[in-house]
């Protein structure tokens, strides 16, 4: 049976303000909400396509960040047969070389024929975790990936590249792909399929042990952009806005 | 090591991608810097006449039937021998579905950091945007080779163009492939081309639902224009792919981009930094695309639709 395995992660809701830690190289941590990575979602809803389509078994594993929870009983919900996270120290500062690494010494004991990641996430720095991940397990990476499908100990892939051309490539199994898009938009489950869960099942808890960073970079500075030249923000009600947007468009002559 | 600056050159079905000038004009300031030679890596089968616009000192050409087409097994085995062998100061490659592939393997193979999302050298600083480019970082170059994913933004194409540089064949080794080509798929047709539109309302998560997709639509219509979007409005199904402005989709320049509720990550601001006159409407003050917009107005883009389409009506 083909297992496929989803690692995922945490980072900033980028909705919220973003504030650089006293430090100055890293974010500050204390008021920052942290959401599942966009792309691990879309990994994680690819997951589940593959298996309704071809049968098999998904396993999405975590590193033990703070909310991660509730991401892993909502990846139940959603149809991932079993939830793993990985305790260690993944409270602050550590980055995607080591959880890399730490899902690499994870995976052995799980054998999985497939690994799909998000292609990126939105903090990262020192590259990306799936490429780290496939190096370290010695498997082929291909990211950018929007469409899976298994062919005999094989996996046909849609690349993406600009402007919507599609590579579509071959991958020997087992492979680590990053996945861009799912073939369909994540799905969204109840919150009451979530409680249920989490009533329902348990999280498997796989020690990470001590974590290496090594390879990984030391950030001198961290800020918030300063731009050179910043738009001209129009003020006034709705009303007035509009009837100075109405100008603008005579200026450039779009009316 | 020694203090050469590489720059993995990109190309595709015949044509250098601009990234790949974008690269070299910042591998420049880095040599600049570090006072070693500014060598392009080309890698291909008979794409040595691809080296001809390069400004590099020198391009390293390696030939291989596996290179033919890009693949990250094949490319990553070649860079590996380069790169472990000749040990440059750093090495560019673009941050695109082809050099992330590479840049994030070999970091792990060769045990030697990567730094995502570079825009700029700045005093011999990697500069990164992160964050959906809320949050700058710098880097330093590391003791070791240090290997760079770069993004548009901070040069133009045409500061990486020049030469034609001297050519020096390198010999690369690549067996025990992984990965195929099996064949391109064109883009579907469109039923509308948005870089031909000369004014695109386009659209973000901030338009919530699909069918609020139709007040855009009544704005561009009212303009003469098209509705283009970005990415997650696409990836929701909501537009297709021919729509989308950005990194994996199109490059537009119209002459008026009015952007509704669109944050203005980096993968969206390169489609579109280029346009003549941006307006951004966005509730969130901090939102990157006012620092690209010529104008932006900070409300709830819901708010400002029906007055706005009075307005222009009232002024036709
Ligand atoms: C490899 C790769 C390639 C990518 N390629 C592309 C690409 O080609 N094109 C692209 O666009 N993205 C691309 N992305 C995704 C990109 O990183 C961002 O995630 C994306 O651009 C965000 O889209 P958005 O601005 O619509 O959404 P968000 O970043 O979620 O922003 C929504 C904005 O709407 C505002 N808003 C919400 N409600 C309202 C309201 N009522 N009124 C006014 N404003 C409101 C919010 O304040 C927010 O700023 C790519 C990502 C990767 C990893
Ligand atoms: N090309 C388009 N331009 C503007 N609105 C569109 C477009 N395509 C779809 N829509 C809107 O998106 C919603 C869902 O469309 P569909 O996904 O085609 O069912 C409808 O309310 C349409 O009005």
């Amino acid at each position: 049976m083909t297992h496929i395995l989803v690692p995922v992660k945490l980072v900033p809701d980028l909705v919220e303000e973003l504030q650089i830690a006293g430090s100055g190289n890293a974010l500050d941590m204390t008021w920052l909400r942290l959401i599942i990575s966009e792309f691990d979602d879309h990994a994680i809803e690819q997951a589940i396509i593959l298996k309704e389509r071809s049968g098999g078994e998904v396993t999405v594993i975590a590193p033990d960040q703070e909310g991660m929870d509730d991401v892993l009983f909502t990846a139940a919900a959603k149809g991932a047969d079993r939830i793993t996270k990985l305790s260690g120290d993944f409270g602050e500062g550590f980055n995607n070389h080591a959880l890399a690494r730490a899902f690499a010494s994870a995976v052995e004991g799980l054998a999985p024929d497939l690994i799909l990641t998000g292609v990126q996430g939105n903090n990262d720095l020192d590259g990306s975790v799936g490429p780290c991940l496939a190096e370290y397990l010695g498997m082929a990476y291909v990211g950018y990936v929007a469409g899976v499908s298994l062919e005999g100990g094989k996996a046909v892939i849609k690349k993406e590249y600009p402007g919507g051309l599609i590579a579509e490539m071959e991958v020997a199994l087992p492979a680590v792909l990053g996945i861009q898009a799912a073939e369909q938009p994540p799905r969204y489950v109840a919150v009451s399929k979530v409680r249920q869960m989490m009533k329902e099942t348990s999280i498997v808890e796989i020690d990470a042990g001590d974590l290496d960073p090594s390879g990984g970079l030391d950030v001198s500075r961290m800020y918030l952009p300063e731009a050179a030249e910043r738009a001209e923000m129009l003020q006034g009600n709705e009303k007035e806005v509009a009837a100075r947007l109405v100008e603008i468009f005579k200026e450039i002559g779009v009316i | 090591m020694n203090n050469d600056i590489y720059v993995v050159i990109e190309h595709l079905r015949g044509q250098v991608a601009d990234i790949s000038y974008i690269m070299l004009a910042a591998g420049r300031d880095l040599a600049r810097e570090t006072g070693g030679k500014l060598a392009a890596v080309l890698l291909g089968q008979n794409a040595q006449a691809l080296a001809e616009n390069l400004a590099a000192d020198q391009v390293l050409y390696g030939e291989n039937a596996a290179l033919a087409e890009f693949t990250s097994d094949a490319y990553q085995q070649a860079l590996a021998g380069l790169i472990s062998e000749n040990q440059p100061r750093a090495a560019f490659f673009g941050s695109t579905t082809i050099g992330t592939d590479v840049a994030g393997t070999l970091s792990a193979r060769l045990n030697i950091p990567l730094v995502s999302s570079c825009s700029k050298i700045s005093d011999g600083m990697i500069v990164s945007q992160i964050c959906g480019g809320k949050i700058m970082a710098e880097t330093k170059l590391a003791d070791t080779t240090t290997l760079i994913t770069m993004i548009p933004g901070g040069y133009k194409p045409e500061q990486g163009r020049g030469g034609p540089p001297e050519v020096k064949p390198v010999p690369v080794s690549v067996a025990d492939l992984k990965v195929a080509l099996n064949q391109y798929i064109e883009p579907e047709v469109a039923d509308v081309d948005i870089t031909k539109e000369k004014v695109l309302i386009s659209i973000g998560r901030g338009i919530q639902t699909a069918d609020n997709i139709e007040l855009a639509q009544a704005l561009a219509d009212l303009l003469g224009g098209a509705v283009s979007a970005s990415r997650p409005v696409v990836d929701q199904g909501w537009l297709p792919t021919s729509r989308m402005v950005g990194k994996s989709g199109q490059r537009v320049k119209p002459k008026l981009y009015l952007a509704l509720g669109i944050s203005g990550a980096p993968e969206h601001v390169e489609g579109m930094a280029d346009a003549e006159n941006i307006i951004a409407i966005n509730i969130d003050p901090g939102a990157p695309l006012f620092d690209v917009a010529k104008y932006g107005v900070n409300v709830d883009l819901f708010d400002l639709i029906d007055p706005l389409i009075e307005a222009i009506e009232a002024a036709k």
